[in-house]
């Protein structure tokens, strides 16, 4: 079973850069097409069940993308692609996008780094629970204890306060003087604060303690013992669960495959969005950690940009400098701190779809060797979760990226064929802005 | 709020909100361990956005599933291998 659909601007990731991007270049006049995994558009921040849940602002964009004629198509996971078209399994076969500009608006997930006890039952991500309640899950009177890093902690925290869980409290891992620091610079970017301030009040109640991490999690009578530090003392808590992180790593899964340059982590791009490969744009998370309101410029930009109307999108390229501001900001106050890639044991598991211990591990192999040797990456989630863990405790390489990078159905596999199997994109060949 | 549907879980009947996924369903309930990974830990959900496979179970036969991208339907047979 197989199926094709022609666009202009084919756009991978309906989350706010993915929205924007879409809204830009339908609205230019162009036939787009906006693809999601999930069953409908809003990605991770504005995951929602009834609009009614969300903000003016992801409102009015969820009705403009409405309105614009791109063709929303939810539930079409990406699994294969090339500078010029998508393979995507799309209800239950395979769907064949050609285009003839693609926009990776892609997000990101979270980072955890192991510690003793972290794959128990109810140890959760911090944006993990955020997304289940926001999906429905009911924890009225849980403890829960929120520790992780970053401007994320605040809204987690506030959805679970309003939710009717029992917020014990939320531990940011980054030090006192550099929290203090960042929150003294936030008047460059007043909507920010205010935002903050509104987030705090949902859950005065709990403490906000700073300079606090988990040292490890183990199964209570009652629900989970937890152990935190600050470096002064230890102590435990009990709750139901623990809701930890240590930031976001950037999707880039499809750029890498696509042979984009990234710079460290992150995607690179010139200032029209455009990656190292003709055509082929990113923006949002891929692209750095900043944010859904620089999600929206920076979708933007990509989308008037593949459009063909780069003029229109240099308009947008001060507000994009602003917020890029802003995750510099965040990147220097909440970067993990060196106990945090510590605190794995020998027994503590490293990846999770093979429970490969640390133990297991040697110093100095690149992800590859990790995993023809111990089968680390391996699983379901195909090294996803393990991969920057792998490349945080020790400076592994990461490993190439390789089709279908999600786990396939046969018969949509069987619908791309092998003309679906990208053809690999000489590095340096120089980005042509494409106008 | 819609009306709720009927789903079964390990052979028993629970109603449930009809607009929430499938691991907000389960750990309402309290069933926090939706699979046992390859040697045996007891597992449950982690990222909640399809990325982690830790909230995998059986749906009308069919496993590997990932709770939550999985919406709740009227009459859904849901193993967890607690």
């Amino acid at each position: 079973m197989s199926d094709r659909l022609d666009a202009d601007v084919a756009i991978v990731g309906a989350g706010p850069a993915g929205i924007a991007a879409a809204v830009a270049a339908a609205e230019s006049g162009r036939r787009v097409a906006l693809l999601d995994a999930a069953p409908g558009p809003g990605g991770q921040i504005w995951r929602h069940r009834s609009v009614d849940e969300l903000s003016r602002t992801a409102r009015r964009w969820l009705g403009r993308l409405d309105a614009s004629g791109a063709r929303m198509l939810p539930g079409a996971s990406v699994f294969s692609l090339s500078p010029k078209h998508l393979d995507a399994e799309f209800e239950g076969a395979h769907l064949r996008i050609d285009a003839k500009a693609l926009i990776l608006a892609t997000g990101a997930m979270e980072r955890w780094l192991p510690f003793p006890g972290w794959t128990l039952p109810g140890v959760v991500g911090v944006g993990g629970i955020q997304a289940l309640i926001k999906s429905g899950a009911d924890l009225t009177g849980k403890r829960v204890i929120v520790a992780g890093t970053g401007p994320l902690l605040l809204p987690v925290a506030a959805t679970l306060a309003r939710s009717g869980a029992r917020l014990a409290m939320v531990a940011e891992q980054a030090p006192f003087n550099r929290v203090a620091a960042f929150a003294a610079g936030l008047w460059r970017w007043p909507g920010r604060l205010l935002q903050a301030a509104a987030y705090r009040r949902a859950f005065f109640r709990a403490r906000y303690l700073t300079g606090t991490w988990v040292t490890h999690a183990a199964a209570g009578d009652h629900g989970l013992r937890v152990t935190l530090s600050n470096d002064r003392r230890e102590w435990s808590v009990a709750c139901d669960f623990l809701c930890t992180g240590a930031g976001l790593v950037p999707s880039t899964e499809l750029a890498r495959l696509l042979g984009c340059e990234l710079d460290g982590r992150v995607v690179r791009v010139d200032r029209y969005q455009q990656t190292s490969v003709p055509r082929v744009f990113a923006a949002g998370e891929p692209t750095g950690n900043s944010g859904a309101d620089a999600a929206l410029v920076e979708g933007t930009i990509a989308g008037l940009t593949a459009a063909g109307a780069a003029v229109r999108a240099e308009r947008h390229f001060p507000a994009r400098d602003r917020h890029r501001a802003f995750a510099r900001a965040v990147g220097t106050a909440f970067a993990p701190r060196p106990e945090l890639f510590r605190l794995a044991d020998a027994e503590t598991i490293v990846c999770r779809c093979e429970d490969i211990p640390l133990g297991a591990l040697r110093a100095g192999w690149s992800a590859r060797e990790a995993k023809l040797a111990t089968r680390i990456g391996m699983g379901p989630c195909q090294g996803r979760v393990c991969g920057p863990i792998l490349e945080a405790l020790f400076g592994a390489a990461p490993d190439t990226v390789r089709i279908p990078v999600w786990p396939t159905a046969v018969g949509a596999l069987a619908g791309a064929g092998s003309d679906s199997i990208p053809e690999s994109v000489p590095s340096g060949i120089p980005a042509e802005p494409w106008l | 709020m819609a009306a709720p549907v009927e789903i079964r879980i390990n052979g028993v009947s629970h109603r449930v909100p009809a607009d929430v996924s499938l691991a907000a369903a389960l750990l309402s309930m309290g069933f926090g361990v939706m699979h046992r990974s390859v040697s045996g830990m007891p597992r449950g959900p982690v990222c909640g956005m399809g990325i982690c496979f830790e909230c995998q179970v059986i749906v009308d036969g069919d496993p590997h599933r990932r709770a939550c991208l999985e919406r709740v339907r009227d009459g859904m047979e849901v193993r967890t291998d607690e």
